[in-house]
């Protein structure tokens, strides 16, 4: 049979804002660029969204924030990846993210932050070509 | 081999791992496949199936925190349709079982169709024997009944559990002609909604009709799968069943039916594949014959399995 | 209405000047697009005449401010008596630096407060949970206990301001802190003005802010109703909100629609609950976006002022003017700002501001330039306060009422907006009313699919964002812009240790008890909240109460 390399991506929104337009709007771009994405919705603490992107054995992991609390919470993903051993999943941002935060975040280990306005067929790009497989 | 300890051992990411050499149809697949035979048949499998919407997920979180109380791991494999046009797919089961993202006795995983010809129903069984290998007590699988490939799928199961809804008008008509069949138990859920007793009655009365004399009766509950109410008599009829069949021949029996056709279906792809793979050049040939007349597909198709001289 | 004859003779006339002065135009020099289309996807003509409106009749579908059907406004005499109350939403950190900034806008010639709460604040968790980490203080101000809400208010005569908190599922709780705060400053409950969002309907659909599932919640709004009309004669006790459906990705058209089939499930519960209709109607308000399409925003509040009062005549049965009259702030639309050259934002608000202002709203914000970059420096909070000063004192267009009235596009857009927004309408009390399109997930599909066509719309370039996607430069980065001192979280934490060792637990305990028994009945809760707040229960711990009588609301993921 065939061999079939569908890139699988978790969607998620950490912390406690609730405007899941950016994320819901991805992920539906993602989706009709042929990935499979796995959904988990509103208030996921960063144990969650790692436990479901082990699981789920995902490709990579687009995170959404929009109160300010990116530089919490994103690092937090990337560690707990880390602790798990699961640090080849691609870890992408996305939000109200101030330039200023975004040298810190990519050192601790977010591959790439996607400010308001970029425009998804960017970010799906930047997923196809940056995922291992 | 390292992956197949690892799943043995029921760790998640060597589940996880495996599950996805068998989506992507990876030769390796086949080969863990076979490593992990000798550990499977252990957990029951139970095939869960419904109407859009109709409060499967909700369902599968709260049977599993139920088993989960009787300290019973769970293994779960969500399906969502494929899109046809693009071989994406949203994935959304998962997040109606959020309670059960930490318990280390769970393991979730959702699948897309992939619209791969029969590939699905295989897939997700191979994907239920990885969580039966690794120690699941329990695999539940979840599928949208609408298609066939879906119905196939659960069809396969041990036990399978209907989910009918009020308020559906035709689509139970819908589910009454293909799948009433299948149904193990049935499940009305959504029972605090107007109609659920009229359902009940439908689902009584097919069964009246369709029931053969001493076959046993499948069970019609009702459960609120948003509050959890119905689910313990849900789980003690699928207690129940599974000792009645695990008990007489009707279980063996089962798989039995199960492993024929799963054998003849990797037989059918294999020698598909093989023909398909070796042969191509022969079959352009054979198409532009048949075509100008030399000769009919019939002759073709025995030339074509024939075996090489 | 206008004369048959003269109608026919329009389009005559019309469609002579298509055949000829335009098509000797247009064929040499096409119009930019084939179609036009409004910010909302409605279509466009090339020109509108009396032809367009012929069936518009004066007196009953404008007619007079301050008169059924209330189209060109509620008031008789609208900005030229008052202007609209220049309210900026505000409130970061812990109480003590926002009240400082409060104390800051008022002076800068504010005329109302506006309360951001942090989001634990939001969900009823006290700073210390964990969900709460990275969270506290970030978009708004974190209250625990009715400690933080006597530092926030300190120093700010409660009885000479009105105040609207952005809070909506523990509202109750902040509306009780509020009355105590009050009290200790010897200002009675029927001297308070202000409004509490309160609306949670629209938290499952386009917002995320919400704690309990739709019926306990939809008991705790018709509680505050019953009481508020009993205390607090002057307080707006719901702020029916469009604002987040329309960030959410909603058009004009789906933002009246929605919001008004809100407003109906709201007026429905209170009645069930045995009140009368025209005993709460009048202090119910409304919350709207503005965005850019000028003229689609002025017809779009037109066309909700008129809708609302049909839909409270007509349903309802209201008696009372006041229950009538649709009043609502504004607040110009946060998803509009672009990251891009900031300072463009400036003009976006200028128009949405205007938009707000031409369409007679009551009360504005005005965002600042650097919403999209983060929370806004207080230079740019100055800069919005301005934009709304000099519409209101140098643009003129406050000196006369509903300006735009008798403009044949305006009209017709108001026209079509109210259409179209009714068989949304239809539609929801076919599905059993608006919390069961919730529950089906109707209203957040077609919120979505909204969203999502407009986002394609921008990447094909069929819909152009200055900066964004045309007209863009090399940036430097922007800076000074404004930061949470991280250590808010932190020090919440400890003042609620201290807090929790230094009050009356015994106290704390079976007022929470009381309050789990008022929950279990049908009575109102709000006694016993207020009995709660003042021995400074925290908003966790009342709200966790809550929960244990109410469960959790989970969400459905519609995309
Ligand atoms: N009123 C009521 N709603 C329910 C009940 N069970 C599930 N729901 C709601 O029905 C919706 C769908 O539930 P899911 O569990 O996602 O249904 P599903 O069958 O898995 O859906 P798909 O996988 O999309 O086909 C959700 O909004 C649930 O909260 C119930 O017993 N009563
Ligand atoms: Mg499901």
């Amino acid at each position: 049979m065939t061999q079939t390399n569908t890139i699988r991506v978790l969607v998620a929104k950490p912390g406690l804002d609730g405007h899941d337009r950016g994320a819901k709007v991805i992920a539906r771009a993602l989706r009709d660029a042929g990935m499979e994405v796995i959904y988990t919705g509103l208030r996921q603490t960063p144990e969650q969204i790692v436990e479901a992107a082990i699981q789920e054995d995902v490709d990579a992991i687009g995170l959404s924030i929009l109160s300010g609390a990116h530089n919490f919470l994103f690092p937090k993903v990337v560690e707990l990846l880390k602790k798990e051993g699961a640090d080849d999943i691609l870890v992408i941002g996305g939000g109200v993210i101030p330039d200023e935060d975004i040298p810190g975040l990519k050192e601790a280990g977010i591959a790439e932050i996607f400010t308001p306005g970029t425009p998804t067929s960017r970010i799906v790009e930047f997923i196809k070509e940056n995922v291992k497989h | 081999m390292d992956l197949i300890q690892s799943v043995l051992n029921g760790e998640k990411r060597g589940i996880a791992k495996m599950i996805t050499l068998i989506e992507k149809n990876a030769p390796e697949a086949i080969e863990a496949l076979k490593q992990i035979y000798q550990h499977t048949g252990k957990a029951a499998i139970i095939g869960i199936t419904g109407p859009p919407g109709s409060g499967k997920s909700s369902l599968v979180n709260q049977l599993t925190k139920k088993i989960r109380s009787e300290d019973k791991k769970v293994g779960i494999i969500a399906i969502d349709p494929t899109s046809p046009f693009t071989g994406g797919a949203l994935l959304g089961d998962r997040i109606r079982m959020q309670e059960l993202a930490l318990d280390q006795g769970v393991f979730i995983r959702s699948m897309g169709s992939r619209g791969a010809l029969g590939g699905l129903s295989r897939a997700s069984y191979d994907a239920a024997k990885v969580l039966d290998a690794a120690g699941m007590d329990y695999v539940i699988i979840e599928t949208v009944g609408v298609g066939q490939s879906e119905i196939d799928i659960v069809k396969l199961a041990d036990i399978v559990a209907l989910v009918l809804i009020p308020g559906m008008g035709d689509e139970v008509q819908a589910i009454k002609a293909g799948v009433m069949e299948i149904g193990d138990v049935f499940v009305v859920n959504k029972a605090d909604k107007d109609g659920a007793n009229r359902v009940v009655t439908e689902i009584e009365m097919m069964l009246d009709l369709n029931t053969e004399k001493d076959a046993a009766r499948p069970p019609v509950i009702k459960t609120i799968a948003t509050t959890g109410e119905g689910i313990d008599e849900l789980n003690e009829h699928i207690k129940k069943y599974w000792h009645q069949i695990a008990n007489s021949n009707e279980l063996a029996k089962r798989r039995k039916e199960r492993i024929r056709s799963e054998l003849i279906s990797i037989t059918e792809d294999h020698i598909l594949n093989q023909i398909l793979s070796d042969k191509s050049s022969k079959i352009d040939s054979m198409v532009k014959d048949i075509y100008e007349k030399k000769i009919d597909p019939y002759s073709a198709m025995e030339l074509l399995i024939a075996p090489e001289k | 209405m206008y004369d048959k004859d003269y109608i026919e003779k329009i389009n005559e006339k019309k469609k002579d000047w298509e055949e000829t002065t335009v098509k000797k135009v247009t064929s040499k020099y096409p119009e930019r697009y084939e179609k036009f289309y409004t910010n909302s996807n409605q279509e466009v003509d090339r020109l509108y005449t009396e032809s367009d409106i012929q069936d518009l009749d004066y007196l009953e579908d404008l007619g007079f401010p301050g008169q059924y059907p209330y189209t060109r406004g509620v008031q008789p005499t609208m900005y030229r008596g008052r202007l609209w109350t220049m309210r900026q939403y505000a409130g970061f950190g812990n109480a003590e630096e926002s009240n400082k900034r409060y104390k800051y806008l008022l002076s800068q010639g504010q005329t109302g407060l506006s309360v951001a709460f942090d989001l634990p604040t939001q969900i009823g968790y006290d700073s210390d949970q964990p969900l709460s980490q990275g969270e506290v203080g970030k978009v708004g101000v974190a209250i625990d206990s009715l400690k933080d809400m006597e530092l926030l208010f300190n120093g700010i005569p409660l009885d000479k301001v009105s105040t609207s908190m952005t809070i909506n599922a523990p509202a109750s709780v902040l509306l009780a802190m509020y009355i105590a705060v009050a009290e200790k400053q010897g200002v009675s409950p029927e001297k308070l003005s202000g409004t509490i969002q309160n609306d949670i309907l629209k938290e499952y659909v386009a917002r995320g802010t919400y704690i309990f599932p739709p019926q306990p919640s939809m008991r705790l709004i018709t509680n505050i109703f019953e009481f508020c009309s009993a205390n607090l004669p002057r307080w707006n006790t719901i702020s029916i909100s469009g604002y987040h459906i329309r960030e959410a990705g909603a058009t004009a058209i789906q933002e009246v629609a929605f919001t008004l089939a809100n407003g109906i499930a709201y007026v429905e519960a209170a009645i069930n609950a045995g009140l009368d209709v025209d005993e709460f109607a009048p202090r119910l308000s409304f919350f709207f976006n503005a965005h850019n399409d000028l003229l689609e925003e002025v017809a779009k509040f037109r066309a909700a002022r008129r809708l609302w009062a049909r839909i409270m005549k007509e349903r309802f049965k209201a008696k009372k003017p006041k229950s009538l009259m649709l009043r609502f702030h504004t607040q110009t639309g946060g998803s509009t700002l672009t990251a891009q050259q900031p300072d463009n934002n400036i003009v976006r608000v200028t128009l949405q501001a205007l938009a707000a202002v031409l369409g007679g709203t009551q009360s504005l914000h005005t965002n600042s330039r650097d919403e999209a970059l983060a929370l806004p420096s207080e230079d740019s909070v100055r800069i919005a306060l301005r934009t709304q000063q000099i519409i209101a004192h140098e643009s003129g267009v406050a000196e006369t009422i509903d300006p735009l009235a008798g403009s044949y596009y305006v009209e017709s857009l108001t026209n079509s907006i109210e259409q179209k927004a009714r068989e949304y309408i239809e539609k929801i009390d076919q599905l059993g009313g608006s919390p069961k399109a919730i529950e089906k997930g109707y209203i957040q599909q077609e919120i979505q699919d909204s969203a999502y066509r407009y986002q394609m719309d921008i990447e094909s370039g069929r819909r152009i964002v200055v900066g964004v996607n045309k007209f863009q430069i090399e940036e430097e980065p922007p800076k000074g812009l404004l930061k949470v001192d991280p250590e808010v979280g932190r020090k919440q934490e400890e003042q609620l240790k201290e807090l929790k060792s230094s009050r009356d637990n015994l106290a704390v305990q079976e007022a929470l008890k009381e309050l789990e028994a008022k929950a279990k009945t049908d009575e109102n809760v709000m006694p016993a909240v207020i009995k709660c707040v003042k021995c400074y229960a925290t908003l966790g711990e009342i709200c966790d109460t809550l929960r244990g009588v109410f469960g959790e609301y989970k969400a459905s993921v519609i995309i």
